[in-house]
């Protein structure tokens, strides 16, 4: 199927992604996760008609692109994919609002204006998001977020969801291939044999999972999930920490655009 | 129904990752206490199984479409409910992260919607009574499929409660639950119908499979005999009282602090919260976006107070009077002006606009610039 | 040394569906043998291999690790003994990178940071995959992956080696550097194996298993040239003690 090979695609090529060696890379993964969610924040936190005040924010993205040496195209493609659902909701937004707005002498429909923001903001986040995995890797966000006290047991069974997830497609994929090998008119698995194929899946992962358990506790698994040393905050990863802030800080309190619309101007006169 | 971050408010964002934050912990708590280790790596292999299952097309007969499963029901019924719902917490967490399918700050929101409900609403009240009789194939059938239906009910009322609550949208109300409800109660009908499916299928290949947190307690007894090793030495761990008042407490204080915090970031036009409000108590003002600034709105005023109050940066106001410049400050700051957004804002904000625009893209072309130079100069 | 040890007295094990796996097995193991576990698919190896573990435990007989009683209590000191390398490498690396794995046995006993990561360079070092140390498992070919489960083990520094169908899907190569591998290991060595080719080369001593009974325990090369009685346990004389093809001349001592 080819949803299954395409997630596959996808997470191993931004494993492939996360093990590069850039500035961004090597930044510390709590900063980073860090100045994400605060980035996400603030961007969500502007009101819906706002579009002018979100430019500044698109520094932040842009920048880390730069700097992070992630393939331009793979990269506007899932921002691109992972757009459909908040497109079909905001495109609602101009047949409910029906308020005009005068903008630069033309009346357009507040509707309009606030569905763009949310285009906006759906570029912004999602792109921050992708940004934040391309360049850290599961391995690392883990780390993360044990220092953010998250429970040791969830983040275990979360590196263990991650860890098989692959060979659970590749299991998926086989059976389904096989099938419809065997059932080429059908466009899907028919009725009579939901219960079967994923209850024998579900069977074969129930015991994959009793043999995972068995090598953890040959190798004295107890329960407690014991983690390394993890890599200490260096003065670099604060400052950089507080200089992001301190901008989205700025860019939300000030109107950047009309600053630098309004200083143009007075260059111009 | 997984919901994106664009669609969200910070207040409501924080308020659901609080909640489930500490529904997980208190899952965490009572894994750690009531069941024993094995629990973990199933877990993780059942959340790999349900994510790939996700993927799955299963036809459904005579209307030439596909449904797909979400798992949540099936995860309670092999996991039980805290195991299950911190499973869906990390399938979810890796979709949102990996696939961009949900947000990153709407991960509570979506955990909450596909999680919570199903384990610890509908597993417990519906899905559990229903079997209490013992288990067989009808009754797995009739559970699965009204468990299924109310569980994803919750879960797109609560998709609809949200995201109103976050005003980020025009939908109203009425037009929005008209517009998941049915959906969803299609989506509900199938996953029933694949989770009976399966969870027959299994219960009368591996019955143990199902009856294992069907009836943990019993179980662990039965199965625990010398023949299958639980496999650890569990040196005596107490199964105690989990402190549920102690994680409530600290998630209301919690989420009383994030939404206080947050609501420093709140919307000045909380437009879609009060709309709900107006239209719950009656007191009917269509909302048409072209009042005048009602800066006399009590709920404006309060939310106003509790923005002075927490505001860290008191010069500056969410103030619906456009006419209030800040008190500090030589440059001149552009207010929110509520309902409406003044025209003179919209019209000389633009250019600025596009310039702030393009120079964020100049100064990314400078940065890819000098890099090339450097890549050049160590070759 | 007497920890060195594995010792089976008459052995019995049901399953809960009852099927009688293991029917008076008796054996020991002494410190430094290399023992070859065969028998057709059935027979009860990978049944023995648990009872070893303590992963189930006999109904019937002792199984001793040095002196100590194979019980759920003593499971943490057997375990730490005992190595155990699954057939499916793909069960045994659950951890996101070969580092986290091969880290995860010494962790769980928990050592200091330093020293786990010395016993995680020499496990690795051993083995001979120190450049994939930042690997994650699905990105490792099969070969691969066999190392890596048998460093995951090794960190440990178990007395006795435990593995169970070590060259099972394998390609030519990586099955000979496993072999390679386990020649140069003067641990105790217990395998379970189709590919007798190997447990010739690598095992002193070979016990064969039938309907969970021992029908054979002795020498190698006695066992392994024995048709009649590898014919009858569902087994054949392997290639490589076949006489040859083309000019009919035999390599071992064929017993007829």
């Amino acid at each position: 199927m080819p949803d299954l090979m395409n997630s596959l695609y996808n997470l191993r090529l931004l494993d492939g992604l996360a093990r590069k060696e850039t500035p961004v890379h090597r930044m510390h993964p709590l900063v980073k996760v860090l100045v994400t969610l605060i980035f996400l924040v603030f961007v969500i936190s502007f009101d819906r008609y706002e579009v002018i005040r979100l430019m500044p924010f698109f520094l932040y993205p842009v920048i880390i692109f730069m700097l992070s040496d992630i393939p331009a195209i793979p990269f506007l493609k899932r921002i691109v994919i992972a757009m459909p659902f908040v497109i079909g909701i905001g495109i609602l937004n101009p047949l409910f609002d029906k308020q005009t707005l005068v903008i630069s002498g033309v009346a357009v429909s507040g509707g309009w204006v606030s569905f763009f923001s949310i285009l906006i903001k759906s570029v912004l986040t999602i792109a921050a998001g992708i940004l934040l995995i391309a360049t850290t890797g599961m391995d690392k966000i883990a780390a993360a977020l044990r220092m953010l006290k998250i429970p040791k047991i969830f983040v275990l069974q979360l590196l263990l969801t991650y860890r098989y997830i692959s060979i659970l497609i590749e299991e998926v994929a086989r059976t389904v291939r096989a099938y419809s090998l065997r059932a080429p008119m059908q466009k899907g698995i028919q009725r009579s044999a939901w219960g079967s194929l994923v209850g024998q899946l579900l069977i074969r992962t129930y015991d994959r999972g009793q043999r995972v358990y068995q090598a953890m506790c040959l190798r004295g698994f107890t329960g407690e999930y014991n983690t390394g040393n993890y890599a200490r905050l260096k003065t670099g990863d604060y400052v950089h920490l507080l200089c992001w802030t301190l901008f989205f800080v700025i860019a939300k309190i000030y109107n950047i655009p009309l600053l630098i619309e309004s200083m143009l101007k007075g260059v111009i006169r | 129904m997984h919901m994106a971050d664009a669609l969200i408010s910070p207040a409501v964002g924080g308020t659901m990752l609080a909640a489930t934050a500490g529904v997980a912990a208190y899952s965490v708590k009572k894994i750690q206490n009531d069941i024993d280790e094995k629990k973990i790596p199933l877990m993780g292999v059942m959340g790999a199984f349900v994510f790939a299952a996700q993927m799955i097309n299963f036809s459904i007969a005579g209307t030439g479409s596909s449904g797909h499963l979400a798992g949540g029901m099936l995860l309670a019924v092999i996991l039980g409910p805290y195991a299950g719902f911190l499973t869906m917490a990390s399938v979810l967490f890796i979709q949102a992260l990996f696939f961009a399918d949900g947000g990153l700050l709407a991960f509570g929101c979506n955990v909450f919607n596909l999680g919570f409900y199903t384990c610890f609403i509908v597993y417990p009240l519906i899905y559990k009574r229903l079997m209490l009789k013992g288990i067989n194939s009808g009754r797995i059938f009739g559970a699965s499929v009204i468990s299924s239906i109310v569980g994803l009910q919750l879960g797109a009322f609560s998709v609809v409660l949200e995201t109103l609550l976050s005003g980020k949208t025009e939908l109203p109300f009425s037009a929005f639950l008209m517009l998941m409800l049915p959906i969803h109660l299609a989506i509900g009908i199938v996953e029933g119908l694949i989770t009976s499916a399966v969870v027959v299928f299994v219960w009368k290949a591996r019955p143990e499979i199902i009856e294992a947190s069907y009836n943990e307690k019993e179980t662990i007894k039965r199965y625990s005999a010398e023949q299958e090793n639980i496999g650890t030495y569990s040196p005596g761990k107490s199964c105690g009282n989990v402190p549920i008042k102690k994680v409530l407490v600290s998630l209301i204080i919690a989420t009383i602090i994030i939404g206080g915090v947050l609501s420093w970031f709140a919307s000045s036009n909380p437009d879609g919260l009060e709309w709900s409000i107006l239209k719950v108590t009656g007191r009917m003002e269509l909302e048409t976006s072209n009042n005048e600034s009602d800066t006399s709105s009590e709920i404006h005023d309060i939310l106003s107070k509790i923005q002075e109050k927490t505001a860290f940066l008191p010069d500056y106001e969410f103030k619906a009077d456009d006419s209030v410049m800040e008190k500090s400050g030589e440059v001149p700051v552009e207010e929110e002006a509520w309902p409406a957004v003044s025209p003179e804002t919209s019209v000389s904000g633009i250019a600025g606009g596009a310039l702030t625009l393009a120079l964020c893209v100049f100064i990314g072309l400078i940065i890819g610039f000098v890099k090339k130079k450097k890549m050049r100069e160590a070759a | 040394m007497s920890h060195h040890k594995l010792e089976f007295k008459n052995v019995h094990f049901t399953y809960p569906d009852g099927n009688k796996a293991i029917n008076d097995v008796s054996f020991c193991i002494r410190h430094g043998e290399s023992v070859g576990i065969i028998g057709a698919n059935g027979a009860g190896k990978s049944t023995l291999l648990m009872l070893m573990m303590g992963i189930v435990f006999a109904c019937q007989g002792e199984i001793l690790v040095g002196d100590i009683h194979v019980t759920k209590k003593t499971l943490p000191m057997i375990r730490q003994r005992l190595g155990m390398v699954f057939q499916n490498p793909d069960d045994q690396l659950f951890m996101t990178t070969v580092y986290d794995d091969v880290a995860f046995g010494p962790r769980n006993y928990k050592m200091d940071e330093e020293d786990v990561v010395k016993k995680v360079n020499y496990a690795l070092e051993v083995v001979g995959i120190s450049h994939l140390k930042d690997r994650a498992p699905f990105k490792l070919s099969g070969g691969e992956k066999r190392s890596v489960s048998i460093a995951t083990v090794l960190s440990m520094q178990p007395d006795i080696l435990i593995m169970d169908e070590p060259t099972s899907s394998l390609d030519p190569k990586s099955r000979r550097k496993v072999i390679n591998l386990l020649k140069s290991f003067e641990h105790t060595k217990v395998i379970t194996s189709h590919d007798l080719d190997m447990v010739y080369e690598v095992c002193n001593r070979v016990i064969v298993l039938k309907d969970g009974r021992i029908m054979s325990d002795g020498s190698a090369g006695e066992i392994l040239t024995n048709g009649g009685l590898l014919e009858e346990c569902g087994l054949e004389i392997p290639l490589s003690l076949k006489s040859c093809p083309r000019c009919g001349s035999t390599i071992g001592r064929v017993q007829e």
